[in-house]
């Protein structure tokens, strides 16, 4: 049974081994260790394309996260106190984001937005003022932070509503008997207790969007981030270079997950 | 503000948002796949079921996809049971977090870097390289349905393992000592008392990985080498080389369509059973 155990979880972490060893490969054949150096790093990281990636994949994951954490926490709150119709929409809809495989997101996003933007482009030439050009509405960075919004959103409000219910209503009950507001209650009573669960929800939206690779490639337009960058690579053969970028990625979102989960354990414990 | 405005003022960002990015997209797909292809490569609105018709011309990819999806999620499952059995029942309490954290932490790891490690591993000088070397000759796993699916195995375990270690954690295990008291054999046990009480975690586990594997893309794209393909890969061709966006939007819809066809009639089966669904979040 222990032996099992361990040959299961070598299988879960030798390839990532594998992958990590090797982009310390001195060598410039991808599959022959020749020695130990850092020098893929230092080519990666010179390499203006992987620089203008990176650039992209971080700026799309820390404004999705944080949007997403914030409007889902505000979501998953005004849940709380509704039922009836919008409340079953709402479930419905969050239900929807996640279930919905993320290659058709893609394409609805994609398609859906390329055709509204059709309507509105024209629309916007007409009334826009003093024959200055117009901003042209295009898929892009904007377009993917949207989709990635939308999605984590539907994470943020699945996480923080677990954790709302596990919460004792008479804390809250309490604040307002001793005449608190009911933003006074939020911010000293249900957000502290909340916030376990909020961070770990950034951290995992974060990672996700970090890593999406199959949204941005349909919806990011001109834009390469670091996973489509890093697919488009691979087609063109495998090198020491990708070795080095797939470790980092990987280490990016390893360290954020375990503080996450970390995060979601302690705030797991039971509040009474 | 009352607690009517209030609500409404917090929904109203998600509510927005939903709307624009998963209600009206969704829309346009579903009216788009009743439409015709227009020379220039978008769509004329129309009323015709054409598309659907000319479903079967994709036929091997739902094929794949039909075959290759249950076999994987049913792989997952019987190297993901006995794991999640030694992490609820048998591990020392002690390490039990640390262990079941370092299963789930790679199910949120990159997928594609992940799928990648696979093209490393048994690629030309990866395993049969290996194989080689111990006398087996001529042995290629890369771009076969076989590294399709390892890499199926290796990237959606974690999805499986979790939801059966929280039923069977939650197990009450003063049941199985009392079959064991009153004489049963281990395996006696463990198919009348522990299995039953585990069916909840599997069938989560099955459909989440069922579902998921259903709107694969990478791992077939990665490991596949074009030849094992997934609807997935077929909707990448359709929308964004062959850019006939009215047949791929038939195409997205029917893959929705299955999907939920067999999840409800999974959850039916269940339910005739008698089981109890887990819904369990895995992070």
């Amino acid at each position: 049974m222990r032996f099992y155990a361990l040959s299961v979880y070598l299988f879960l972490y030798i390839p990532i081994g594998v992958i990590a060893l090797f982009s310390f490969n001195a060598g410039r054949n991808a599959s022959q260790l020749q020695g130990l150096s850092t020098k893929w790093y230092g080519v990666a990281l010179s390499n203006p394309f992987v620089m203008d990636a990176l650039k992209t994949s971080l700026t799309v994951a820390l404004t999705a996260a944080f949007l997403a954490t914030a409007f889902g926490t505000m979501a998953a709150v005004a849940l709380q106190g509704i039922h009836g119709p919008v409340r079953k929409a709402f479930d419905l809809l969050i239900y929807v984001a996640v279930m919905i495989p993320g290659i058709v997101i893609g394409i609805a996003t994609l398609i859906g937005l390329v055709t509204v933007f059709d309507q509105l482009n024209p629309l916007l030439a007409t009334i826009w003022p003093g024959g200055a050009t117009p901003p042209k509405l295009q898929m892009g960075m904007g377009s993917l932070i949207a989709a990635h919004t939308m999605f984590l959103m539907a994470l943020v409000i699945i996480i923080v509503r677990a954790r709302l219910a596990g919460m004792d209503r008479a804390l809250t009950e309490a604040s307002s008997d001793l005449y608190a507001t009911p933003f006074g209650t939020f911010r000293q009573v249900t957000l502290p207790l909340i916030f376990p669960a909020v961070l770990a929800g950034f951290l995992l939206s974060f990672t996700f969007s970090f890593d999406d690779f199959i949204i941005a490639f349909f919806v990011a337009g001109s834009e390469t981030t670091l996973p489509v960058y890093v697919f488009s690579s691979i087609r063109r053969g495998v090198t020491p270079e990708i070795n080095a970028i797939g470790t980092m990625v990987l280490a990016v979102s390893l360290i954020l997950l375990f503080a996450a989960q970390i995060l979601l354990r302690r705030g797991a414990r039971p509040t009474r | 503000m009352s607690i009517r405005t209030r609500n409404w003022l917090l929904l109203a960002p998600a509510g927005t948002l939903f709307l624009a990015l998963l209600i009206v997209p969704l829309t346009v797909v579903l009216v788009f796949s009743f439409g015709e292809r227009a020379p220039a490569g978008g769509v004329v609105p129309a009323f015709t079921l054409e598309q659907y018709a000319n479903l079967p011309a994709r036929w091997t990819a739902f094929k794949n996809t039909l075959t290759l999806a249950p076999i994987g999620t049913l792989a997952a499952l019987l190297i993901a049971y006995p794991l999640a059995y030694f992490l609820a029942v048998r591990a020392d309490p002690k390490w039990k977090t640390i262990l079941l954290v370092l299963v789930i932490v790679p199910f949120w790891t990159s997928i594609l870097i992940r799928s990648y490690a696979w093209i490393f591993l048994l690629g030309g000088r990866g395993l049969p390289a290996l194989l080689e070397w111990i006398g087996i000759d001529g042995v290629r796993l890369i771009n076969t349905p076989f590294a399709v699916l390892v890499g199926i195995i290796y990237g959606y375990l974690p999805l499986m393992v979790f939801p059966i270690y929280v039923s069977l954690d939650r197990l009450d295990k003063r049941l199985l000592e009392a079959s064991s008291d009153l004489g049963a054999p281990p395996w006696r046990t463990f198919l009348q008392v522990t299995l039953p009480l585990s069916v909840p975690g599997i069938a989560t586990g099955c459909m989440l990985v069922f579902i998921l594997l259903m709107g694969e893309f990478l791992i077939p794209a990665m490991l596949g080498g074009g030849k094992v393909f997934f609807v997935g890969n077929a909707l990448v061709d359709l929308f964004l080389q062959s850019r006939n966006w009215a047949y791929g939007s038939a195409v997205a819809v029917a893959l929705v369509v299955i999907m939920l066809i067999t999840v409800t009639i999974y959850m039916r089966l269940l339910n005739r059973l008698g089981a109890r669904r887990d819904d369990v979040a895995i992070m």
